[in-house]
């Protein structure tokens, strides 16, 4: 009867303390999983909006592009629209001559310009004539300074009378209240940098000084001489060293009416006054003295609070636009001749050298080519094996080892199947380098193996009761597998192919390997042409040098995302037709 | 073996001859040398325990075993005196000829026009719409299914109900227009009502076909069947007209299964 009491029901193992802990313990570790899977779940969504939010705000700034409004005069039989461009600046801004600020003013168009000009003489649409309203493309560097990227000019109005008087090429102005105080500021921080600087350089002096000095005592006849001579230099260095240290110091340290000079290593300052820029280039207190870079309308002295103090913080070596590309952008602002309007340029230029007349055309048209190539390949053949391997081989050690060929071949890192497109495609076949075609080849076979993976384990999951159905009314195998098993197979097989299609779609590695990085202007019009496709683009842009080629890159990214919406929105109607069948 | 074709009344010619039929799977011996004659015109009904071997042997009459890889079929088997087995019989026309319905129901997952016009189609059965209109309907009805499904005939087969979905393999079945028709446990996967249509729809098929069924019912072999065979263990231990089976079984084991002993 012993055994029986182990068995035998007993009330307390179901309701006592015992189990109320057992419960207790059950429950924790279900809301700790449920925690990890939340926490989990939280991240990777924290982590793509991340990554969403940082491409489309990138995007959003290539979305626009500035445009300065001038007359131009345009010859009915126009040719060099470079031309129309340089003298429509010219005639604009009379007042930046010499070949320097020419070239500034230059600098603030694009070629596209000029292209535009071109282009719509071509298509007949561009009125000729004197002073004809134009609208001209800025350059990438202007156009980056337009949206702030160099910072934003600050103004700081003055309070107090400023008076202007003619010094030599510029002025001196005069005011009151320690107008000037922060540029003064920083010219002593900057003096006192160099002071610094050239103590260091005396120190050095001295010690060199001091070692040969040391070894002075061992030298006798003409090596001695020598080297006193040489001793002497170094001291006359150091204390020309020290000199122009301790002068420095007394500017430094001078009073407030002295002025000191700004360098291009500090922030910019800028006066506008009269309708005129001026560039501050010495300073004091409450005085400075400043060259013109936007001529004023007069030089008369203006009442407070008609001027103001403009500061620019990034120094001028630090960016690629000038001070007097700055004052002309700012005074065509004010008034009203620069327009941002939407950059569809974007979508019919391609790949140029120049940022703001670079476009995707060329690379979205190159990888529609490309995935037309591999789709026409991966997709029959990756269906065609799957069918025979699944539905007609014989389970046999060959068939095993095709297999897990297979299987491996989807691991293998899709460079080696660029060395493979180049060596067999391009070097043995001949197949034209960087083309739609060879590209397409060489992901066809990149494909394959995840394509004829998802085939077979969508065919082998069509109920074997379906194929019974139909061989029992006397279908043949083949009959069975086309009018049956591969239509409910599709579904996967679409889903499978979409898989493979998208890695594909953003491979760059192998299509390196054939010359698809190569730079191309030209639209592909086949897929023997010479292309590029978008993730190479897009590698090309991340690594070029021109700052605005950074929001385009994040557009071509962004390109490349709407792409693959677009190739599984039409896998997911494709997969809904044919299940909608049933 | 013990049930000689000739100890069977015979005024139906007989459409089946089997003789010596061994059936492998691998090692395992699924069928052991059995005969049978099956008679045309009428229902014959394989009854036996589990595992004995009536599937098995159902599949060696349309060759269907022929789809299992390691199954290996000896023996002569013949249709109108034509070994089915030999060389010149080409095993998907022989499926035509021999139709087939399963245990479970299954449908296409097309309309139940296409699902019963399929066979048709492939057999070139029908030269037109019209004629493939007529087969599908003739076919419906005779699975009397065809008041139910007339209205909606472009919906998906696998929309009807359990026993909907049987008859409609049925008339799936007849409209490639067989000799023979072959059913496993037709019924096992229907309720009493719907057993109860579709049991009425063999017994009147059996008045035009030659049909086959395996059923682990005796009410319904007695039912519907007109000769029943019984197997166990792979042997095909009695053969006998529906009733001498029933009412005065010779051998133990046969006995012992229809007195509901064991099985
Ligand atoms: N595909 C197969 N592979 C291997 N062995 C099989 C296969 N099909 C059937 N068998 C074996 O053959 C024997 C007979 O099986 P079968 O399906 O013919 O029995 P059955 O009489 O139809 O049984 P049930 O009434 O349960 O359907 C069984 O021992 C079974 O294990
Ligand atoms: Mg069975």
């Amino acid at each position: 009867m012993t055994d029986t009491v182990q068995t035998s029901p007993d009330a307390s193992f179901h309701s006592g303390d015992a189990a109320k802990a057992r419960l207790r313990k059950r429950r924790n570790a279900e809301t700790r999983l449920r925690a990890y899977g939340i926490i989990a779940i939280t991240l990777a969504a924290l982590a793509l909006v991340s990554l969403l939010y940082n491409i489309f705000a990138r995007t959003a700034k290539a979305a626009s592009e500035h445009y300065i409004s001038m007359e131009a005069d345009i010859a009915p039989d126009e040719d060099n629209f470079l031309k129309v461009v340089k003298s429509a600046a010219k005639e604009a801004f009379p007042y930046a001559s010499g070949r320097k600020n020419r070239r500034a003013i230059y600098g603030l168009f694009s070629d596209g310009a000029a292209d535009d000009m071109r282009r719509a003489a071509e298509e007949g649409t561009l009125q000729t004539g004197d002073a004809v309203p134009m609208r001209f493309l800025m350059s990438d560097t202007a156009d980056l300074y337009m949206r702030g990227e160099f910072g934003k000019l600050q103004t700081q109005p003055g309070p107090n009378a400023l008076t202007i008087e003619p010094e030599g090429k510029g002025f001196t102005l005069r005011t009151s209240g320690d107008a000037f105080a922060d540029a003064l500021g920083l010219a002593r921080t900057e003096l006192a940098n160099e002071a610094a600087t050239l103590r260091r350089q005396k120190a050095r002096q001295s010690v060199g000084i001091e070692t040969l000095e040391k070894r002075l005592s061992d030298l006798t006849g003409p090596e001695r001489d020598d080297t006193l001579a040489q001793i002497e230099g170094f001291k006359a260095k150091r204390d020309q060293l020290e000199t122009k240290a301790n002068a420095l110091d007394t500017l430094i340290t001078g009073d407030r009416d002295t002025r000191l000079k700004l360098s291009n290593r500090m922030a910019s300052f800028f006066v506008a006054a009269n309708g005129g820029i001026l560039k501050l280039t010495e300073v004091a207190a409450d005085t400075a003295l400043a060259t013109p870079l936007v001529p004023m309308e007069s030089a008369s002295g203006v009442g407070g609070g008609d001027w103001s103090l403009r500061i620019l913080e990034r120094p001028e070596i630090g960016r690629p636009v000038k001070d007097m590309q700055v004052a002309i952008l700012e005074t065509l602002k004010s008034e009203g001749r620069i327009e941002e309007i939407a950059n569809w340029r974007f979508f019919s230029l391609s790949d140029s050298t120049q940022p703001e007349i670079a476009g995707i055309k060329g690379a979205l048209i190159g990888s529609m080519w490309t995935m037309l190539v591999t789709f026409c390949l991966a997709f029959p053949i990756g269906v065609m094996a799957a069918i025979y391997l699944e539905e007609f081989a014989p389970r046999n050690r060959w068939t095993d080892f095709v297999e897990v060929n297979i299987n491996n071949l989807a691991a293998v890192p899709s460079i080696v199947f660029g060395l493979l497109g180049l060596a067999v495609f391009i070097n043995f076949f001949g197949t034209p380098r960087s083309s739609p075609l060879a590209g397409g080849l060489v992901l066809a076979l990149m494909t394959l193996p995840t394509v004829i993976i998802a085939a077979r384990a969508s065919i082998r999951a069509v109920p074997p009761s379906i194929r019974s159905a139909a061989l029992g009314l006397g279908a043949s195998k083949t009959q069975t597998v086309f009018h049956h098993v591969l239509p409910l197979a599709m579904p996967g097989i679409l889903t499978g192919t979409i898989i493979g299609m998208a890695q594909a779609l953003g491979e760059t590695a192998p299509l390196l390997m054939i010359g698809m990085v190569a730079f191309i202007t030209a639209v592909p019009e086949g897929i023997t042409d010479s292309a590029t496709v978008l993730p190479v683009q897009v590698f090309n842009w991340a690594n070029a040098s021109e700052r605005a080629f950074d929001m385009r890159t994040a557009a071509a990214i962004a390109v490349l995302l709407l792409f693959l919406v677009v190739m599984n929105a039409i896998a997911i109607i494709l997969r809904k037709q044919f299940e909608r069948r049933w | 073996m013990n049930a000689p074709a000739s100890a069977l009344n015979t005024d139906d010619a007989i459409k089946f001859r089997c003789e010596n039929v061994n059936v492998w799977y691998g090692p395992t011996h699924a069928i052991k040398n059995n005969d049978i004659a099956i008679h045309d015109n009428s229902v014959t009904a394989f009854i036996g325990p589990s595992g004995c071997g009536k599937s098995t042997f159902l599949r060696c009459l349309n060759r269907m075993n022929d789809t299992i890889d390691i199954c290996r079929v000896t023996g002569t088997l013949l249709l109108d005196g034509q070994d089915i087995y030999s060389k010149d019989i080409d095993p998907v026309q022989l499926r035509a000829r021999v139709g087939m319905v399963f245990q479970k129901p299954n449908p296409f997952p097309k309309s139940i026009y296409d699902n019963v016009g399929y066979g048709p189609r492939i057999h070139g059965l029908a030269r037109n719409k019209v004629e493939l209109d007529e087969i599908v309907e003739d076919s419906l009805r005779a699975a009397g299914l065809w008041d139910e499904v007339k209205d909606r005939l472009a919906a998906p087969g696998t929309g009807l109900s359990g026993g909907q979905q049987q008859r409609l393999c049925i008339a799936r079945a007849i409209a490639t227009r067989p000799e023979v028709l072959l059913m496993d446990e037709p019924c096992s996967a229907l309720d009493p009502i719907a057993t109860e249509t579709v049991e009425e729809l063999i017994s009147t098929l059996g008045e035009r076909f030659c049909v086959v069924i395996v059923t682990h019912s005796m009410q319904q072999a007695n039912r519907i069947s007109q000769r029943t065979a019984f197997f166990h263990l792979g042997d095909l231990v009695e053969y006998d007209t529906t009733d001498a089976i029933f009412s005065t079984p010779k051998d133990e084991r046969t006995i012992g299964y229809v007195s509901g002993r064991f099985g």
